[in-house]
């Protein structure tokens, strides 16, 4: 048992990371998973088809993305070394593309011929259909109405690149109800079409599989900062909606056990108000959307609404593996208020010329909490995971200024 | 002999298929809920179903989503479904009764407290459509322990090699899904819903449901030749969602419009020859 100590093990042959994950779907679905599970586990010990997806990564996403020592944000908080991840840089703006290239080329080898996908900022949206547009498929993506209605840029990007955008009218209209559409879309097309999940949930093997496609966030931090700073980073930041850009980057340093590695939740108008979306620090385990992990729940069980200024962390449930980290207590996760997220999305712009997302605004946040407490030589690393392009209209509206 | 099977045995001594009615515990309100349970099997029903609503009920159609958000509105939970199945009981105590829905209510409400309450409820199966036989150990053994019949769902993507899975552990009737697809949307060809009886028939000898896309008498009457009952869902609460007013409440004789409709379902079943 050689690895009895690594935090590297997750999923089990039934998809479970401890208590967690697993395959909770209708039985119209089960065959179809077994055989995305089947094709993933045959892709996945293929060099083939890791080298193709380095191609499209190098060539097409352009990878690797920069890793930046942010100097004035270094010395306005007077502490911690701060470097960023650049995934921003990637085409389509955001770490979503990782994914999509690796569930794209899956799909093509399994014979589809069709992708959904749901999103909720519209940037796994965005990712999906480029990635659709590139390989020549139909691509439906559902979206909240309430979404569509504060990401009409990404809506009209999704258009241009052919994709169809079907508004969800049920629910809170957000990205859980997108994510229940996609999946009645999927129940009624199962013969041709692929879903393409854009966070690290769904039932396995889902989590697993975009873990392992956004790893390359991880992987290429790791040898950068060894070649930069010849060590290791001593912590770790990354917001947390659904949670593949942060498990992108942790889980390569999961069993680096001197790197500390802090998880971001949106904190919305504040954990006590009950308007937020930090499903780990104030929901319980329970089931949706495929996967056992910590949701967003009243008493009885009913998924409640997730509040946040960033659509990319509205949802009120979180990928299996953070709340199988969150148990064993290897990550520590917090939560950051819309309004701290707004101070440093201007922060950021201001000082280093990054317009960031408001979802790594989230991460920056700590990192402004955290930082000024560290020793000079303490190295923190923070996903710099979407630039802020798809946000200036909301923050605009947050900050009272008319467009 | 459970109910269920009791009920079952019945229907094949008469000779008939059988109706399987699907209403959502607490829609549109507790009061008119309780009342429209109550009137269902005069009208016809052999069978009732009763949903346990869901936020996100991810398997169902339209109709049926908005079924179960009016009762979460009204204030249902599961505990008060449960309540509601006990009322039931007061006044029957042959017609069976089987809980439908998904596993978050019941997992937060604890499942063996779950099982316990809902079997001295007189409650006589589960139908849980996330819960596919890889997770047997979470409720459906459990289930089976505390005397309650756990049905599982059969769709036209469970092959034969799949099958003999869904098919263990499952009791009561198996029921199939006519189309692959959500509820309330599409209805299956009649000779597509006879060739999946007649392969499932060679995997079981339990009685066989058939549901999905069924929405009149006529359909009913089609299904109920091949299957052993026919499950109506979408239709009946569609029929309440068009009697109630521009506030969402009930108006007067909505039990009756619907208990209407169940009548028609029933005769179209009843009349129906079996082949």
């Amino acid at each position: 048992m050689a690895k009895a100590n690594s935090y590297r093990v997750g999923p089990d042959e039934n998809g479970n990371f401890g208590i967690y994950g697993g395959r909770f779907v209708a039985e119209t679905l089960m065959p179809l998973i077994l055989a995305v599970e089947q094709a993933w586990k045959l892709a996945k010990h293929d060099p083939a088809f890791w080298q193709e997806i380095d191609y499209y990564f190098r060539d097409y996403v352009g990878r690797p993305s920069p890793l930046y020592l942010a100097q004035r944000l270094t010395a306005h908080f007077g502490g911690a070394k701060v470097y960023f991840k650049r995934d921003e840089l990637n085409h389509t703006g955001a770490h979503k593309i990782n994914n999509c290239i690796g569930q794209i080329l899956l799909a093509r080898r399994m014979g589809k011929r069709r992708i959904i996908a749901e999103t909720g900022a519209g940037q796994h949206g965005v990712a999906t259909a480029t990635v659709a547009a590139l390989f020549d498929l139909p691509c439906v993506v559902y979206m909240g109405e309430t979404d569509i209605a504060r990401q009409q840029p990404n809506v009209f990007r999704m258009k241009l690149l052919g994709a169809e955008v079907r508004p969800v009218t049920s629910g809170s209209r957000t990205l859980k109800d997108a994510m229940n559409e996609a999946l009645r879309d999927w129940v009624a097309n199962v013969e041709d079409t692929f879903y393409i999940i854009g966070t690290v949930a769904g039932p396995h093997p889902y989590p697993e599989m975009v873990r392992d496609f956004q790893s390359i966030i991880g992987n290429e931090a790791k040898r950068q900062m060894m070649e930069r700073e010849g060590r290791l980073p001593d912590t770790l930041v990354a917001c947390i909606g659904g949670g593949s850009n942060a498990m992108g980057l942790f889980y390569p340093f999961l069993d680096d056990a001197g790197v500390r590695i802090v998880g971001v939740e949106a904190a919305g108008k504040g954990i006590d108000t009950g308007e937020h979306a930090a499903s780990l620090t104030a929901g319980r385990p329970g089931v949706l959307h495929g996967n056992r992990t910590y949701l967003l729940q009243d008493d009885d069980g009913q998924i409640k609404e997730a509040h946040s200024i960033s659509a990319g962390l509205d949802y009120p449930g979180i990928g299996p593996e953070h709340a199988w980290l969150k148990d064993s207590g290897r990550v520590d996760y917090v939560s950051i208020r819309d309004d701290e997220a707004l101070a440093a999305f201007q922060l950021c712009s201001k000082l280093e010329g990054i317009i960031p997302a408001l979802e790594p605004s989230h991460a920056l946040a700590q990192v402004a909490k955290i930082a000024p407490t560290l020793p000079r030589e303490h190295i923190l690393l923070m996903n710099l995971c979407g630039r802020g392009d798809k946000d200036i209209f909301t923050v605009a509206n947050a900050l009272g200024v008319k467009l | 002999m459970s109910r269920i099977e009791q009920r079952f045995s019945d229907l094949h001594r008469e000779g008939r298929s059988g109706l399987v009615t699907f209403v959502t515990a607490g829609d549109p309100d507790p009061i008119v809920s309780a009342e429209l349970l109550e009137a269902l099997p005069a009208a016809g029903a052999d069978l009732i179903e009763i949903g346990m609503p869901f936020s996100d009920p991810m398997a169902d159609g339209p109709a049926i989503q908005a079924s179960s958000l009016r009762a979460i509105r009204a204030g249902t939970t599961l505990r008060k479904t449960i309540a509601m199945v006990e009322g039931f009981r007061r006044h029957d105590k042959a017609t069976p009764i089987v809980l439908m829905g998904y596993y978050n209510p019941i997992y937060r409400y604890g499942v063996p407290a779950f099982l316990t309450d809902a079997r001295a409820a007189g409650v006589d199966g589960l139908i849980v459509v996330d819960l596919p036989p890889e997770h047997d150990d979470e409720l459906c053994l459990p289930a089976i322990t505390a005397g309650i019949h756990f049905v599982r769902l059969a769709t036209p993507t469970t092959d034969d090699r799949r099958l003999p899975k869904v098919l263990t552990n499952t009791s009561g009737f198996v029921y199939y899904v006519a189309i692959a697809g959500i509820t309330g949307t599409r209805s299956a060809d009649d000779q597509a819903v006879a060739n999946a009886v007649a392969r499932l028939r060679k995997h079981t000898s339990l009685p066989i449901a058939v549901g999905f896309g069924i929405r009149n008498a006529t359909q009913a009457a089609a299904i109920a030749r091949h299957a052993d009952a026919a499950v109506v869902g979408s239709a009946i609460v569609s029929r309440i969602a068009e009697n109630l007013d521009g506030a969402g409440r009930p108006t007067t004789g909505l039990i009756d419009k619907v208990a209407g409709l169940v009548r028609e379902l029933a005769s179209g079943v009843r009349n129906a020859r079996r082949s």
